[in-house]
Order: C-alpha cells, then sequence, then structure tokens
C-alpha cells in the first residue's frame, strides 16, 4: 500500500460566463463542483472526460495557478491553497506541469537551454556551472542533445517540444507531475515514443503522474488509476483495470464504447 | 478541358476515384517530391482511408485531388481521374479553374480537419451551407431554407440553429455542419481531411458512425485522411499506408491491419495504444529504412 502523496477535497471552482447576445448577461458555470481525488505516491492518476468537463480546470487549479473557490489541495499534509504567494512558489518546485500544447507552451523568444534552465534559475538552486550541467544532462534524457540548448523552440519538431516540455518540468525533480493532454496534439508513432519516455523517467524519478487525457486507449496504457469527470463533477473512480472491465456510471461506459477500433480484427 | 477517356470501359465498371502516378514537390525544389509517384483508387460506395504520419503527404495528396494546392507548390506528374457518372471520366488536373469550380462543391466535397478554423465566423451556419446549394442547384428562398433544415435534421442539428453563427456552436456540431455542407449536393466523392482529429472520443464515434450512414444513404465514395489507426478499422473498406510521401503498403482493411506486409505498417500498428491495455507500446524504429536504402544502393550498384 503506498500512501498518498496529493489529496484534493472538495474542490469548487465556478467560472462567470458572459451570455446572450452581445454577452449582456451572465451565466455561472460549475467547472469543478465538489471535486474530491488523491494521487498514490509513484503511481499514475488518469482524469478522463470530453471536454468542458473541467480536466483541465482540475489540473490548474491543483497547482494553484488559478484560485479555487473552496476546497483543499493537500501536498504531504499542507494545504497548498491557503499557502502565502511566496511558499507557495517555493512548493512549486515539487510540483511540475506538462502542458498540452507543445506549440504554444515554449516561449519563443527564448533559447532551449534557457527554458529548462528557468525553473533552476528561479528557485537558485546550484551555481551558474552545476545549471547548466543539470540542464543537459536532463536535455540528454530526454532525448535531446547539447548543442540543441542553443536553438529556439521554432526548430523542433512537435515530438520534441513535447521533450523540451517534459525537460522543463524534470529538471526541477519534481514529486508530482500533472500532465495536462501531453500527447494528444501529437501523431500515435510520437505519442508512442513520448508515452515511454513518460513512463520511464517515473520508474527512475519516482514521480507520480496526474496524467489527463480524453483518449482512453492512452490511459489504459500508462494509468494505474483513474477519476471519469463529468460536467465539473467526478462519475467514477478506481484502479483502471476494474473501471475498464465493469464500468458503473454510464457515462463511462459511453466512452468505453466510443473507443475506435474496436472492430481491428486482430492486432 | 474534359477529357474523356471512356473507350472500351463504361463508365459504371470504372473506379470512382483514380489517381496515377501523382508527384507534388515545390516549385522552389522540383527535385524534392513531397508526393512520390502515388497511386490508388476508390471504388463508388466504399471508403479509402489514408494513413500516415504529418508530413507523409496525405493531405498534400487530397488537397491536390481538389486542385487545392498552394500556389508554392506544384503537381510534377500524375492523373487525377474522376468518374463522373453519366458525364464519363475526367482528368481533374487537366480541368480549367472554371469547370473545377463546378465539380468542387457539387460532385466532389471536402470536409476539412479544424472544424473551428474552417468556418466563416461572421456568416450564420444557415447561410454557408445554402450557399453551394445556390450555387450549383440555384435553390432560392422557402426552397432553400427547406432544403438546409432538412441537411441540418440529417446531421443531428435541431433546423433551429440555421440562424446561429459558428461561435455559438460546439466543436462537434461545427464538424456536423462542416458536413451538412459538404453533402449538400450530394456529391459522389466525399473526401474527409482528418475530420474527427480535433473532437472528443464520443462526439468522434458520433460523428463517424454519422458519415458511414450518409456513406451508405448516398452511395459516396470516402477518402478518409487519418493517423488513427482505430478509426480506420472503424470506418475504412480500403487502406493505404503513406510515408514521407510514398506509398508502402495498400489493401482491404482487413489485410492491411490483419496482416500488415510492410515493416512500416507494422512499426505503425505497434505503436497505437489498445483499449486493453496489454499490448507493449513499441515506438517506431527506423532500422528498416537502413536497410531498405543499403539495399536500393546495392541494386543500384549492381545496375
Amino acid at each position: 500500500m503506498s500512501e498518498d502523496i496529493l489529496v484534493a477535497k472538495n474542490l469548487v471552482k465556478t467560472y462567470t460566463q458572459r451570455s446572450g447576445r452581445f454577452g449582456f448577461g451572465a451565466t455561472q458555470v460549475k467547472a469543478l463542483n465538489d471535486v474530491s481525488i488523491s494521487l498514490r505516491t509513484g503511481k499514475t492518476l488518469a482524469v478522463v472526460g470530453e471536454s468542458g468537463s473541467g480536466k483541465s480546470t482540475l489540473a490548474r487549479c491543483l497547482l494553484q495557478l488559478q484560485p479555487l473557490d473552496s476546497g483543499e489541495v493537500l501536498f504531504q499534509g499542507q494545504d497548498l491553497a491557503k499557502l502565502q504567494p511566496s511558499a507557495l512558489r517555493e512548493m512549486r518546485k515539487n510540483l511540475q506541469m506538462v502542458f498540452q500544447d507543445p506549440f504554444a507552451s515554449l516561449n519563443p523568444r527564448m533559447r532551449v537551454g534557457e527554458i529548462v534552465g528557468e525553473g533552476l534559475l528561479i528557485h537558485g538552486l546550484g551555481s551558474a556551472t552545476e545549471q547548466q550541467k543539470k540542464v543537459v544532462a536532463m536535455l540528454k534524457r530526454v532525448g535531446l542533445t547539447e548543442v540543441d540548448m542553443q536553438k529556439y523552440p521554432h526548430e523542433f519538431s512537435g515530438g520534441q517540444r513535447q521533450r523540451i516540455g517534459i525537460a522543463r518540468a524534470l529538471v526541477l525533480q519534481p514529486q508530482v507531475v500533472v500532465c495536462d493532454e501531453p500527447v494528444s496534439a501529437l501523431d500515435v508513432s510520437i505519442q508512442a515514443q513520448i508515452l515511454l519516455l513518460l513512463k520511464e523517467l517515473q520508474q527512475e524519478m519516482a514521480l507520480s503522474y496526474i496524467f489527463i487525457s480524453h483518449d482512453l486507449r492512452v490511459v489504459r496504457h500508462i494509468a494505474d488509476d483513474m477519476v471519469v469527470m463529468y460536467h465539473g463533477q467526478v462519475v467514477e473512480h478506481g484502479a483502471v483495470a476494474d473501471i475498464y472491465a465493469q464500468p458503473a456510471h454510464g457515462y463511462t461506459q459511453n466512452l468505453l464504447a466510443a473507443i475506435p477500433g474496436k472492430r481491428v480484427v486482430n492486432g | 478541358m474534359a477529357v474523356n477517356l471512356q473507350t472500351e470501359h463504361s463508365a459504371k465498371s470504372l473506379p470512382l476515384l483514380q489517381l496515377e502516378h501523382l508527384s507534388i514537390s515545390a516549385r522552389k525544389m522540383p527535385n524534392r517530391l513531397l508526393v512520390n509517384d502515388v497511386s490508388f483508387s476508390i471504388e463508388v460506395g466504399k471508403t479509402t482511408c489514408v494513413v500516415g504520419e504529418s508530413g507523409s503527404g496525405k493531405s498534400l495528396t487530397a488537397l491536390a485531388v481538389m486542385g487545392l494546392l498552394s500556389r508554392q507548390l506544384q503537381r510534377n506528374t500524375g492523373k487525377v481521374l474522376f468518374n463522373n457518372a453519366d458525364k464519363g471520366v475526367v482528368d481533374l488536373t487537366g480541368l480549367d479553374d472554371e469547370s473545377l469550380r463546378k465539380l468542387r462543391g457539387d460532385k466532389i466535397a471536402m470536409i476539412f480537419q479544424e472544424p473551428m478554423t474552417s468556418l466563416n465566423p461572421v456568416l450564420t451556419v444557415g447561410y454557408q451551407i445554402g450557399e453551394s446549394l445556390t450555387t450549383h442547384l440555384g435553390l432560392k428562398g422557402e426552397r432553400l431554407k427547406n432544403r438546409v433544415a432538412s441537411l441540418l435534421e440529417m446531421v443531428g442539428i435541431p433546423p433551429g440553429r440555421a440562424n446561429s453563427y459558428p461561435d455559438e456552436l460546439s466543436g462537434g456540431q461545427r464538424q456536423r455542419v462542416m458536413i451538412a455542407m459538404s453533402i449538400a449536393c450530394e456529391p459522389s466523392l466525399l473526401i474527409a481531411d482528418e475530420p474527427t482529429t480535433a473532437l472528443d472520443v464520443t462526439v468522434q464515434a458520433q460523428i463517424l458512425k454519422l458519415l458511414s450512414d450518409l456513406k451508405t444513404r448516398m452511395n459516396m465514395g470516402m477518402l478518409f485522411i487519418t493517423h488513427d489507426f482505430g478509426v480506420v478499422a472503424d470506418i475504412a473498406d480500403n487502406v493505404v499506408v503513406m510515408f514521407r510521401g510514398e506509398i508502402v503498403e495498400a489493401g482491404t482493411r482487413e489485410q492491411v491491419l490483419g496482416n500488415p506486409q510492410h515493416p512500416y505498417t507494422k512499426a505503425l500498428l505497434a505503436c497505437v495504444p489498445d483499449a486493453e491495455g496489454k499490448k507493449q507500446l513499441k515506438p517506431i524504429d527506423y532500422a528498416w529504412l537502413a536497410d531498405e536504402e543499403a539495399e536500393a544502393v546495392t541494386v543500384e550498384g549492381n545496375a
């Protein structure tokens, strides 16, 4: 039995949306409606749901990139939602994020070396040469080279950029990594590479992942536990194998039935 | 000019679309072929899936069929033979813009990948669906309105939404509008360029079902571009696998998915995660490429 490294309790987040013609009206959208999840140490928790179900809001709220309306996020027993900004920043080196769109999440005006090294600089970890060394080691680990440090993001393909994003997140040696649809913008072949890389790194660095995805085939492959979100609520949670074998909620059943490729003859 | 190639075959026995030795390159670099000697055909009422990674030339092939290649690109060689039912077979590459325009949207229609960017944001969806009906069939007024309403109904959108603007619809609904637009004139060939890639799985399943229903109902031939083998397994009759601008394997769905011959097809299939999670993912190992290149070199050397 492993312990829970990150626990979220009763998260609520409401957006006010302009509605009606010309946006004169306002409606409340409950992006997170009493969401509770827990991530076991060294495991992967997948968050599954359609667009608009609150998956990405959950990710951002867990890392306090967005303020919560109510609820608490416990990381190693500390409530992140109540931390002062400076303490939170300190804490963030343990909690990193890999973003969905590798084309939008890297600053086009920074060199790759700077992008990856920025976290080390901010947290003041080690001297400049040590930081440099760490960046090089991390880039090599994700399959890039030292030469790439001097390049700009636009010089890389989508898969390589996602590797840069992973290196950026992992160079700080975090304990929890939130991956927000890290492979949905990639080709299947590249997707397989990135998934394998994430799995290897998890073993090497004892990482715990929160893996947000709408692709149930990918989830089946990478995750240990999963929660299914629907309209801002968790409708089902449990071990991946159990849920795939016996989906209890109607929405989960629909999701599983919608996986393409059920007709594959073999292979 | 329409070239009539009807000599010994009758139009019925011919495939709906036949690509013959199509090659495309950038104008400035005519030697670097982006699509290299691609030939395949689409039967009436069947779906041919073109599968490949980004950059393999699948979209370029589709655009070439439509005559929509950008100005920086050129078609070096090849024919695109379209079987225009009673009017005989025409080579689309030999047509002038005027005659192409008459075919596009009427006999050949296309669904683009991004439903968010391919609809005009300042026109109502009803207007956009009706546009091709007015252009090609001359429908106006009440009759146009009724036809648009029935098309919307066919793709599962309440007909009242005809007066909505694209931003008022969800991604899935927008893609349905795109489909309604493309099938408005009941084309005999529908080209779909990754129509579901940007959508959720549940919506994707709906759209795929809708497309295959429409295909059966209207007896459309479909050229379906995707990189998802799961989608291929669901809707394809025939499969064409492209790699770096060339076709590496082609055959029926059972042949290609069940018994892939080419190492690239095998590799591509191996990196698709399965729903049961039993399969070990394998990223593509390009070792076979090196082998093949070495082989090619030796063959050349011998020659």
